[in-house]
């Protein structure tokens, strides 16, 4: 009877137990969840929002459908082989005269002219020119007479492929690529194919930061990391006092240091290495000293890390077994420092890619970067969705190489620096 | 030298040598342009040559008696201040939740959290700039303290973070065995040993806005310029010596918050010793 009841007793309380165990353990993680929410939130206004909306810039085009209704549905229609019809010719017409008198003209020209230059004053000619809605059936007549590019297939193909509501044509153009009349897509003019050669110059001018950051930083770090540590924190302070020194302080420093008049070309005048001043800044030789200054502290705190786990005991095992030094320090050493190296580089150029401030105050016309032309495109021409597609683009290289870093930087905590 | 010992051949010790020619070399690099722009601020003359014609404080009263600049310290204060306060708050209850939280994606949820500080400054600042715009926090300082917290988050997220995984867990429990309510317990056991952490997240966070310029160009107008908004300016259109007495006004700054880290680093390590 007592066995038994206090199995029953048992029995009866060791499911809920556990379950409750369970619960609780639930509760809690729904509590520490609900502690990360707010975060999540307010980053989701303040920056994934933003982001996103700047995608949606790259391919959303309804400038055209809004103020050339009628047309545009009209010209769904259109097989695109032959001019269009009499009827999409009145639509253009009726459109033009409403959009004249709601004062949106200029809306659709300045997105009409993005796609073929010279659209802006075929579009207003034409409002100005269209005194009245043209008689039924004399559309096509009166528009070709006020302006003989309505006679050409290839604007009313612009008009169709403007009519929304979303495009590639930012897009296309952020690789230097258009649709032709034919709708097929081919390399842009020679004129407006400018930004392969801003990706190049970007990727190249990283590239080089990257390599002169690496060339620099490695003995560097391994002096920090071989000296004993009250030495080593001392020199620490070299490598920390720039990387919290404000980037504007360091970009003006560089200015004055390399101005033709400055401490470096005053220098070498007075030591009678020159007689004129070196052209040192507003090149690529000032932007490149300036982002090398700029990101050398983040190549040397990675590497400094990843060779501070080297345990000595390494080299001198490949000493004991007759490695010469040369030898130890590349088949033992260097493999070791492998992940440090691909850390602080990767994080190096991600950092150089989206560069604008240090370009933008010491480079020439030639050296600006990416970054320059979205923050040109959105404040001053007000180029909206070429600034979105140019920030995409970027965007996408900075989360593909960051996804690699992620993965670098996580195999070397599991292997504890010692992968290879 | 502890390993001197092991440089026996002279090749090894060329190769030293040449580590320390070479680190020699970088540091001055390093070190050279923030200290040859300091004494330029105390020059009595309008340009930044050396040597100097002679030594004054003008730039600093000019710098003192400028509307332009004071008003761009101040507001450099109140968006640095606010958007830390406003960090705090979200990255420390943030790290506290992820600290406890087991999810297949905490990964995701964190590299979510991190990733202002990757995205290139310009493209936060585009998204910024077309989202804000429209709902008229452009040109406030409610919009730049937002922009900024979310820049500055992810540093406390990572420092609170690192200091809640050293924290050892059992002393918490320890507190509530002797008696200690949750709140007596977080008050008096748990928030002394933290604080060295929270601390040096409000630095990060207060630097990162201080130092912060693209949003700025962006979404400032011309009552919420901050200090290196004004810098930027003052070297677009005519670099004079006031810029350096602004530069080493920046420096001494950052130099004062650098401190202050290393100070709560020192600090923290002897705790740590002193509980082992």
């Amino acid at each position: 009877m007592t066995v038994a009841s206090l199995t029953a007793a048992d029995a009866g309380t060791s499911v809920p137990l556990k379950r409750r165990l369970k619960r609780a353990e639930r509760a809690r993680q729904v509590k520490a969840l609900a502690l990360v929410v707010p975060l999540l939130l307010f980053l989701l206004f303040t920056f994934a929002g933003p982001i996103a909306g700047m995608l949606w810039h790259a391919v959303d085009d309804r400038e055209v459908r809004q103020v050339l209704p009628q047309t545009v549905a009209a010209l769904a229609r259109w097989d695109g082989k032959d001019l269009p019809d009499e009827k999409t010719y009145a639509a253009l017409a009726s459109d033009i005269q409403s959009a004249r008198a709601a004062g949106t003209v200029a809306i659709a020209a300045k997105r009409l002219n993005y796609a073929q230059n010279g659209f802006r004053t075929i579009l207003t000619s034409t409002a100005r020119n269209l005194k009245t809605v043209p008689e039924p059936g004399t559309a096509k007549e009166t528009l070709g007479k006020i302006n003989a590019a309505w006679r050409d297939r290839g604007t009313w193909t612009t008009i169709k492929g403007a009519s929304g509501p979303v495009t590639g044509f930012y897009l296309l153009a952020a690789l230097d690529l258009v649709r032709n009349v034919d709708g097929a897509i081919v390399a842009a003019p020679p004129d407006q194919a400018i930004y392969r050669e801003v990706f190049a110059r970007t990727f190249l001018i990283s590239l080089g930061v990257t390599v002169l950051c690496l060339i620099l930083g490695f003995p560097v770090a391994y002096l920090l990391a071989t000296l004993p540590p009250g030495r080593s924190n001392l020199l620490m302070i070299f490598v920390l006092l720039p990387f919290w020194t404000s980037l504007l302080v360091r970009t003006c420093a560089w200015i004055v240091l390399l101005q033709s008049k400055g401490v470096v070309n005053d220098s070498l005048h007075w030591l009678g290495i020159i007689d004129e001043p070196l052209r040192l800044i507003y090149n690529r030789f000032g932007v490149c000293v300036a982002m090398t200054h700029v990101l050398l502290p983040f190549m040397i705190l990675p590497l400094y890390s990843s060779m501070k786990a080297i345990s000595p005991a390494y080299m001198r095992a490949a000493a004991s077994l007759g490695a010469p030094p040369l030898t130890a320090f590349l088949r033992i050493y260097l493999p070791q420092t492998l992940p440090g190296i691909g850390a602080g580089s990767l994080l190096v150029f991600i950092l150089a890619l989206g560069y604008y401030i240090t370009p933008a105050l010491v480079g020439g016309a030639a050296d600006q970067m990416i970054s320059y032309f979205i923050a040109l495109y959105t404040t001053e021409t007000a180029n909206w969705g070429l600034a979105s597609a140019l920030g995409a683009v970027l965007l996408l290289a900075t989360v593909l190489l960051a996804l690699v870093y992620g993965k670098l930087v996580q195999g070397q905590q599991v292997t504890g620096g010692m992968k290879n | 030298m502890s390993d001197n010992a092991a440089l026996r051949t002279p090749s090894q010790r060329i190769a030293w040598t040449a580590t320390i020619l070479i680190s020699t070399l970088v540091f001055i690099f390093l070190i050279t342009p923030i200290l040859a722009i300091m004494p330029l601020s105390f020059s009595s003359g309008s340009y930044l040559t050396y040597p100097l014609p002679g030594l004054s404080l003008r730039w600093y009263d000019d710098f003192i008696s400028s509307p332009r600049w004071m008003n761009s310290l101040k507001n450099s204060m109140i968006i640095g201040v606010a958007s830390t306060a406003l960090s705090m708050v979200l990255g420390t209850l943030a790290a506290l939740g992820l600290a406890q939280w087991k999810s297949r994606f905490k990964p995701l949820v964190l590299a979510f959290v991190l990733s202002p500080v990757v995205v290139p400054g310009v493209i936060t600042a585009v998204g910024l700039y077309f989202f804000f715009a429209p709902i008229g926090l452009t040109g406030s300082y409610l919009g730049l303290i937002l922009a900024h917290t979310a820049l500055a988050t992810p540093f406390v997220v990572i420092t609170v973070g690192a200091t809640l995984q050293s924290f050892d867990t059992n002393l918490a429990r320890a507190a509530a065995s002797l008696g200690a309510s949750p709140l007596e317990a977080f008050r008096r056991v748990i928030l002394p040993l933290i604080l060295p952490g929270l601390a040096s997240g409000a630095l990060f966070a207060f630097a990162t806005s201080f130092d912060e310029v693209v949003i700025v160009l962006f979404m400032a107008g011309p009552e919420q310029r901050t200090l290196p908004r004004e810098m930027f300016s003052g070297i677009r259109e005519n670099i004079s010596p006031t810029i350096t007495a602004a530069a080493v006004i920046l420096t001494t700054v950052s130099v004062i918050l650098l401190a202050t880290l290393e100070g709560l680093r020192r600090r923290n390590e002897r705790l740590r010793g002193g509980a082992l």
